[in-house]
């Protein structure tokens, strides 16, 4: 589980993050939708760790996440645009990552394998494609086993069989209790992997709840339309 | 932490920076003691070329280094690994493989060709200056997230603390030329870590009597083992301070 409370953060004069509280609870995957530049990925990044709250508290489970880094064996993470040092083969980042978290032994290899990551371990990280390179990140995130897995843009750049090949594992990771946060600017594929919604815009959340019922509220059957729906929705009400 | 070492440690081998250093400095090295067959000017030469050069190559070495594996830290950050290891890692790669290069390239031929006391001085004093500047470096590199205006910042602590403040100095000394100044330039060179290294050198070399009155008085102090160690724990302090601030600003830092 995670537990976030009034969760702040600005960069220079900018207020990414305004004063969020949220919580997300196992077995439920989570969409967490928004324009470009809500703060979905600086919300993501903040669980993670790797931006420095203003304000605000994050537990991860029982354990506040400040000055800690240990909750992060839990959580398995897709960035949206994975870097990785350029001169390392991707088989030395599998093993170096495994060699750094050499008391886990509770291995999840299904998806190296089926995205046949090892007949390309000795590529070097700079000649891979985008979709390589999210290949490499989605395996590395499921690598572990974590009880959370948070996916940013996790479709984005990959082929169609790859797509599938991801959705799969995520439905029958789900269905082993596991939490998911998920963004992704694709409708379609949120319709299919996540039962509940988040929506963040201006840093602030202006809907929490099951997908189903906002479907109900506004009347459409299909996610886009229904989430297009509510953005309209908060734009008549600025201009009112 | 030692494991995150062997990657950092595994990168900057394969990177070819390290080792063009070490030959540039053992040719270096190599010519000086082969012009002149007086040790003791042989290692004068060498000292200037060392104060200019070794704070130059570690600040620039470490700065780059540093934006170059943003990602290597990034990847290793979304890992249960703490902030402070691998932040402690990065250094004490960077600023081992630099001393190696330079053990190799100086302190190798000169105990070789030239084995004296202002000998084992200079190389000591090497080692310190490339940990000085790898952890000034360091900080100039938490500073900013822009590599240029990174390596800006840490070029400009080497031509202050090699150039304009020299030229402070002297510029103190000559308009107080009147007063006893041997305290206050003593302190003033205190605070530099690279003068600091220059005096502790010379004072061995027993040319103090050419810095006049100042040069006794420093022979007095920097020549008694109470002096020694004064030197020492400076540097060590410069060494210290500067890598504390920059973890202290790591740890906050957005990624």
């Amino acid at each position: 589980m995670i537990t976030i409370s009034d969760l702040n953060k600005q960069f220079g004069k900018l207020r990414v993050l305004n004063s969020i509280s949220v919580q997300f609870h196992p077995g439920i995957s989570y969409a967490i939708i928004g324009p470009n530049g809500s703060g979905k990925t600086t919300m993501i990044k903040c669980v993670l760790g790797m931006v420095v709250p203003d304000r605000g508290e994050i537990k991860v489970g029982d354990e506040s996440i400040t000055q800690n880094s240990i909750y992060r064996k839990k959580i398995g993470y897709m960035p949206q645009i994975g870097r990785y040092p350029d001169q390392m083969k991707i088989g030395q980042i599998f093993d170096m990552i495994r060699d750094l978290r050499q008391d886990e032994k509770n291995l999840d290899e299904d998806l190296i394998r089926e995205f046949k990551l090892d007949k390309l371990k000795d590529k070097r990280m700079h000649t891979l494609s985008g979709g390589t390179r999210q290949k490499v990140s989605a395996s590395l995130a499921f690598l572990f086993d974590p009880p959370i897995l948070i996916l940013d843009e996790p479709t984005a750049g990959l082929d169609p069989i790859s797509v599938e090949i991801l959705k799969t594992k995520i439905h029958s990771e789900k269905n082993r209790n596991k939490l998911f946060l998920i963004t992704s600017h694709i409708m379609s594929d949120l319709d299919e992997l996540a039962s509940h919604l988040v929506y963040l815009e201006e840093g602030k959340i202006l809907f929490n709840d099951t997908i189903d019922l906002l479907k109900e509220e506004t009347g459409e059957r299909k996610l886009g339309r229904a989430v297009a729906a509510i953005m309209q929705r908060n734009l008549k009400a600025e201009t009112i | 932490m030692m494991k995150i070492a062997k990657y950092v440690a595994y990168d900057i081998i394969r990177n070819r920076f390290v080792l063009l250093y070490t030959l540039f400095l053992l040719i270096v090295t190599g010519s000086m003691y082969s012009l002149d067959s007086d040790a003791g000017k042989s290692t004068l030469s060498l000292l200037n070329i060392i104060l200019l050069v070794v704070p130059l190559v570690s600040v620039i070495f470490t700065t780059m280094h540093f934006f170059n594996s943003y990602e290597f830290i990034e990847l290793l950050l979304s890992q249960p690994v703490n902030r402070e290891k691998v932040f402690i890692s990065e250094f004490l790669s960077v600023a081992l493989a630099l001393s190696f290069a330079f053990i190799i390239g100086v302190a190798l031929p000169t105990v070789l060709l030239a084995n004296s006391a202002a000998a084992v001085y200079l190389i000591f004093s090497g080692v310190l200056l490339t940990f000085v500047f790898v952890s000034l470096a360091s900080l100039a590199s938490v500073l900013t997230r822009d590599k240029a205006k990174g390596i800006g910042i840490a070029l400009l602590f080497w031509i202050y603390f090699t150039l304009i403040y020299d030229g402070l100095i002297l510029y103190v000394i000559y308009s107080f030329s009147d007063y006893p100044l041997e305290k206050v330039t003593l302190l003033l060179s205190s605070l530099n870590p690279v003068d600091l290294a220059r005096i502790v050198i010379l004072l061995k070399l027993d040319i103090s009597a050419l810095m006049g009155y100042t040069g006794a008085f420093y022979q007095n102090f920097f020549g008694s083992s109470t002096g020694a160690i004064y030197a020492f724990l400076l540097l060590l302090a410069w060494i210290i301070i500067p890598l504390w601030i920059a973890l202290r600003k790591f740890i906050r830092k957005d990624i």
